[in-house]
């Protein structure tokens, strides 16, 4: 009943074309963009901005960039974290050559450094395929990372070997440093983001998207009808550590305020991984679904001795906290291995027919 | 210029200048290797069995070395333990077929890939929430490991062998050795290359996967185990080492990751090849190039021979 | 089918879950004195971490359990686990900033950094004693910032220093072995300043957090270059391992200096005598020979409010721990005496940081002589250049091996000014102190 197409006509190419082909769908994401700019800001405290939607935002956008090449090309890759890095150094170091350029063009232009570095370390998928390229892709993980320690230039030689946010604004807004409101914070971090989804979604409908997906899903067969195989691979790890390169540079300017090199280590190319699996390879809505599921679930978990009064130490909470994420990662991959998009899928498929499944 | 004569002739002088050193660097570059190797194996078994890219065996090697010291610090005798170990891995490979892999057969390897992660972070809270975080000193002593060291006065300077070391390496052939004839040589061993070979024909001749799937677990976490004590007794027993055990992954890329004897050779080239780079090239560039130098090294073997040293070849079929 | 129903149940149930932590920011009882510690007892630094947060917890509960609190109010502490990883940190400071903290003390030179700028905005100070970002001890630029009792360039002077009574220092080789990340990178301007002035040679050897426990051809560097001295800043899993390998090396153990964050009893168990000789600097008393102590002894350990195994009470990041609570319970006395309030907030802990004065006296009557030296704070100065000694490792425990050494404040202050002027620099709205 709730998710029924039946009545609506596509008359137009335009219209079979859009976005959302249904209307529900389409209500749907009003709603979302709704809660998303109106709603949250007005009863989200700061540690809900700060702490859970800022970052679940970052990651969803970094796992929108791993989900276009492991997802939609098929391009295992484990050294997103490192790609993250890039885009943040660039960001750092752009703004430290051109102060007075706004930050908001420096994290985009940043995307386009962590795109080249991506780029470099596409070439060998040519090659080499499957576990071997995500090893392959941890060589660029753990050069990034020594490089970030190891050349003091990229953190312009201070002693600490971390790179800081001074404050920048926006129409005299404070927007990144110290000073700027959660809410200011927040509202660039969403906006970037829902721009960023909106050409990712196009682009993998599109002709890109189409190439990827024959890549992935045979890239002999793909060669054999046409599709050229290096600049598509190659685009794929462009654009993909491009979005990386933009979620790590919200990371730092719009986030944390500062980072070291250990802000992009290894755990956090799972981190993305992770979301990426959990939500659905192969889906623009699963990097959000999995993105706020595995950045929360710690959250949560971390909460719940508080709320039941339970107190039990904060290192017993930690454990749990591994425990039932590790747990609950298994569990998640029994019951759906294709993740939440596909949970969302069939869910809809319920709703079509509900409450007469029969 | 200089920096040229800093690459190819400098490094040359010292290795030429220094013998005893260039010999211990060896033998240091030998003995991580043979660990590395051990660490490969672990992983070179399950993914040849049962297709699975284990990322949980840096976290087992920890959790074995763990249990070991656990159960010695309450007061069981160290062999005891030892034994109550090998109980402990046996016990986890049965859980981890029961819970995962049964319930994931005919998945995509990058869902079992995750799946091994996710076992990975359980482990973690497990082990740190039993044990606690802190790091223990392995019971050397106790196992009756020696802890000497053999000094030779050769080469106008001194080489020096720690007895650990060489248990260690011992172990790791001892080990190589043993599960080459069990392999080749049993009834278990034989159904298990099968499945290797192929799923479904095996099990069409009456070969249980469940089984073969308990054993192998159980043998890579015997491996891990003797991995966790070797070196444990070199630094100490924390969760750090599993970061060791990532060493283990340019091994796997280098040898192929359903090739034992890969594991060795690629174990031995990575240990001896790092250790070589960080002391005579690494500080032209600061230092601390061990992290990433073996992963471009491997890099560069893929090029020429993408399913590795002694990978199987693919063969495609459109 | 119904694993499915199952999964899609627990997914409502997390959105349920997370909608009901929203009200989950308790208000804090008017009449406590809150004090958050993030600490961590997991992670690869674990075995750092777990004493010192113990030695922090322990003695906060003594002093509710034997006075009932500071100033007749009970401390309500809570640990935030961050795993020594900045992101966890800065979720458990924005999760427990709220809720009247009066100080953080991050224990991870990044954290640190994440909440300098902070700070000022939120106003919290941070204590980071012993660590962080030397600069910080400029107190005109960095007012709500504090690191008693030294910064790490007064430390690795006073190091220098020590080395040059026991062997002089000039034309000497020494080495300086580092974990490869901000905290170890620190000390090395200075280190290659002395190093020109007083005439000795350096040689830099990095240990990257993956190689932590696989040093060895870092250690035959070591062999290569002959150094006679030999100084670490290592952190957790790297210490035991360095310990273990300068042994294998055949490295003079009593010419080997660590840091005071290489000196845990736990870093140098794993070699046991063999370490035998090993020197590591410290500003605070080891054992439980203090009366302080004996009462976490009485009022804690005995009666199981501790997560710590009696054993290991007195082992020195256990007691660096105490040293730190002690600070902070000092500084929070101090700014009820200024205020004239009981139950007090971040700015007025700020102020009481600030005029921090720990008198021989004092450290007698918190029942601590001959624990630590006397510590003072000024405006001007957030550190205070105070004396630190040097401990030797004799086999199973600590004891002191040098008299109080002065840092060579000369040298010092000029570059911890300098750095604090460059760090503020491109902060054109950065809030300074006025002294």
């Amino acid at each position: 009943m709730l998710y029924r197409e039946t009545g609506q006509f596509k008359t137009t190419y335009l219209a079979d074309m859009a976005i959302f082909p249904i209307r529900q769908d389409y209500f749907l994401m009003i709603g979302i963009l709704l809660f998303a700019y109106v709603i949250a800001p007005l009863v989200m405290n700061d540690f809900w901005l700060n702490s859970i939607m800022i970052p679940t935002m970052i990651f969803a956008l970094a796992a929108i960039g791993l989900n276009i090449l492991t997802g939609y090309t098929g391009q295992l890759s484990l050294g997103h974290g490192g790609f993250m890095g890039v885009g943040a150094y660039a960001c750092y170091k752009l703004t430290s050559y051109f102060p007075d350029v706004n930050i908001i063009i420096h994290i985009f232009l940043s995307g386009f450094f962590a795109a080249a570095v991506g780029f470099v370390f596409g070439l060998p998928s040519l090659r080499i395929k499957g576990f071997y390229l995500a090893v392959a892709t941890l060589a660029s993980q753990f050069f990034l990372e020594w490089a970030f320690g190891r050349i003091a230039w990229l953190y312009n030689y201070n002693d600490s070997g971390a790179i800081e946010v001074s404050s920048r604004t926006l129409f005299d807004i404070p927007i990144a440093g110290a000073s700027a409101e959660p809410v200011t914070r927040y509202f660039v971090v969403l906006a970037i983001v829902t721009f960023l989804t909106w050409i990712a979604l196009n682009l993998v409908r599109g002709r890109f998207g189409r190439c990827w997906m024959a890549v992935r899903d045979m890239d002999i067969a793909a060669e054999l009808i046409g599709i050229k195989l290096l600049p598509t691979k190659l685009l794929a790890f462009s654009v993909s550590s491009y979005y990386a390169g933009v979620a790590g540079a919200l990371m730092v300017f719009m986030w944390l305020g500062a980072a070291e090199v250990e802000s992009f280590d290894i755990n956090h190319s799972f981190l993305i991984l992770f979301m990426v699996i959990i939500g659905g390879l192969g889906s623009i809505l699963g990097s959000f679904l999995g993105a706020i599921f595995i950045w929360n679930l710690p959250v949560l978990l971390r909460a719940i001795p508080d709320m039941i009064g339970v107190n039990i130490g904060a290192a017993t909470v930690e454990h749990m906290t591994f425990m039932v994420t590790g747990a609950l990662i298994i569990f998640f991959l029994i019951v759906e291995p294709h993740g939440f998009a596909r949970l969302w899928q069939i869910t809809k498929e319920k709703l079509r027919l509900w409450p007469f499944p029969y | 210029m200089e920096i040229l004569h800093g690459i190819f002739i400098d490094p040359f002088i010292t290795m030429y200048e220094l013998p005893d050193l260039l010999v211990q660097v060896l033998w240091e570059g030998f003995v991580a290797g043979t660990l590395y190797s051990l660490i490969a194996l672990g992983f070179v078994l399950i993914f040849k069995a049962s297709g699975v890219f284990n990322f949980a065996q840096g976290i087992i090697v920890v959790f074995g070395a763990l249990s070991l010291v656990g159960l010695h610090s309450l007061g069981i005798p160290a062999f005891v333990a030892l034994f109550l170990c090998i109980g402990i891995m046996f016990a986890l490979a049965w859980l981890v077929e029961f819970t995962v892999l049964r319930r994931l057969v005919n998945q995509d390897p990058i869902i079992l890939f995750m799946a091994t992660i996710g076992l990975n972070y359980f482990l973690i809270g497990f082990g740190e929430g039993v044990f606690g975080g802190e790091p223990k000193t392995m019971i050397t002593a106790e196992l009756g490991l020696p802890t000497g060291a053999f000094d030779f006065d050769i080469l106008g300077g001194l080489v020096s062998l720690q007895q650990i070391d060489i248990t260690a390496a011992v172990t790791a052939g001892v080990m190589v050795g043993g599960l080459a004839v069990f392999f080749n040589k049993t009834r278990i061993g034989r159904g298990l290359r099968a499945v290797a070979d192929d799923h479904q024909a095996a099990q069409s001749v009456g070969i249980s996967l469940n089984h073969i799937w308990i054993v192998v677990w159980f043998a890579a976490g015997i491996v891990a185990l003797a991995t966790g004590v070797m070196w444990g007794a070199r630094s100490d027993v924390s969760f750090a080492l599993s970061i060791v055990a990532l060493k283990a992954l340019p091994v796997l890329i280098l040898g192929g990751f359903t090739s034992i004897s890969g594991a060795i050779v690629g174990g031995l080239i990575i240990g001896i090849s790092e250790k070589m780079a960080e002391f005579y090239w690494g500080p032209l560039v600061g230092g601390s190039i061990e992290s990433w130098f073996p992963y471009f090294l491997a890099l560069l073997f893929l090029w020429f021979r993408p399913q590795g040293l002694f990978g199987e070849k693919i063969i495609e079929r459109v | 089918m119904l694993m499915k129903k199952l999964a899609l149940g627990a997914g409502v149930a997390a959105l349920v879950g997370a909608s009901v932590l929203a009200d989950t920011q308790p208000v804090q009882a008017e009449d406590s004195l809150y004090i958050p510690l993030t600490t961590y007892r997991t992670g690869p630094f674990a075995g750092s971490g777990t004493p010192i947060a113990n030695g922090l917890h322990d003695y906060f509960t003594m002093l509710n359990e034997r006075d009932g609190g500071i100033g007749g109010v009970k401390l309500d502490v809570e640990e935030c686990e961050t795993g020594y990883n900045a992101q966890k940190g800065v979720e458990c400071y924005e999760g427990t900033k709220g809720k009247g903290a009066l100080v953080y003390n991050p224990y991870s030179t990044g954290i640190t950094l994440q909440l300098i700028p902070k700070a000022p905005v939120d106003q919290i100070p941070i204590l980071s004693m012993g660590y962080g970002l030397s600069a910080t001890a400029v107190g005109e630029k960095f007012p709500w910032t504090f690191n008693v009792p030294a910064t790490y360039w007064s430390q690795l002077s006073a190091i220098i220093k020590h080395i040059d009574t026991e062997d002089g220092v000039k034309g000497k080789k020494i080495g300086y072995i580092y974990l490869d990340v901000g905290y170890g990178r620190e000390p090395i301007p200075l280190l290659d300043e002395l190093a020109a002035e007083m005439g000795f040679e350096v040689v830099k050897i990095p240990v990257g957090v993956k190689e932590m426990q696989n040093q060895s051809s870092h250690w035959l560097q070591v062999r290569k270059e002959r150094p006679d001295w030999m100084i670490m800043w290592g952190w957790g899993a790297m210490n035991p391992t360095a310990i273990k390998e300068a042994v294998k090396v055949r490295f003079p153990m009593d010419k080997f200096v660590g840091v005071w964050w290489s000196g845990g009893n736990v870093d140098l168990r794993p070699a046991g005598a063999s370490a035998k000789g090993y020197k590591s600097t410290n500003f605070h008393g080891t054992g439980t020979g203090f009366k302080a102590i004996q009462d976490i002894m009485e009022h804690v350990v005995s009666k199981g409010k501790s997560q710590a195994d009696p054993e290991n009470v007195g082992d020195n990041y256990y007691n660096r721990g105490v040293m730190n609570a002690v600070i902070v319970a000092e500084a929070i006395r101090t700014a009820q005496k200024i205020t004239g309030k009981s139950v007090i907030t971040g700015a007025d802990m700020r102020e009481g940081l600030e005029h921090l004065d720990l008198t021989e006296a004092r450290i007698a009557e918190l029942g601590l002589s001959g624990f630590a030296n006397p510590m003072k704070v000024t405006c001007e100065d957030h550190a205070g250049a105070h004396p630190i000694y040097i401990q030797q490792w004799d086999g199973a425990g600590w004891h002191k091996a040098s008299d109080w050494i002065t840092p060579m404040v000369d040298k010092v202050r000029p570059k911890l000014e300098k750095a604090a002027e460059d760090w503020v620099a491109d902060k054109p709205d950065w809030q300074m102190g006025s002294c």
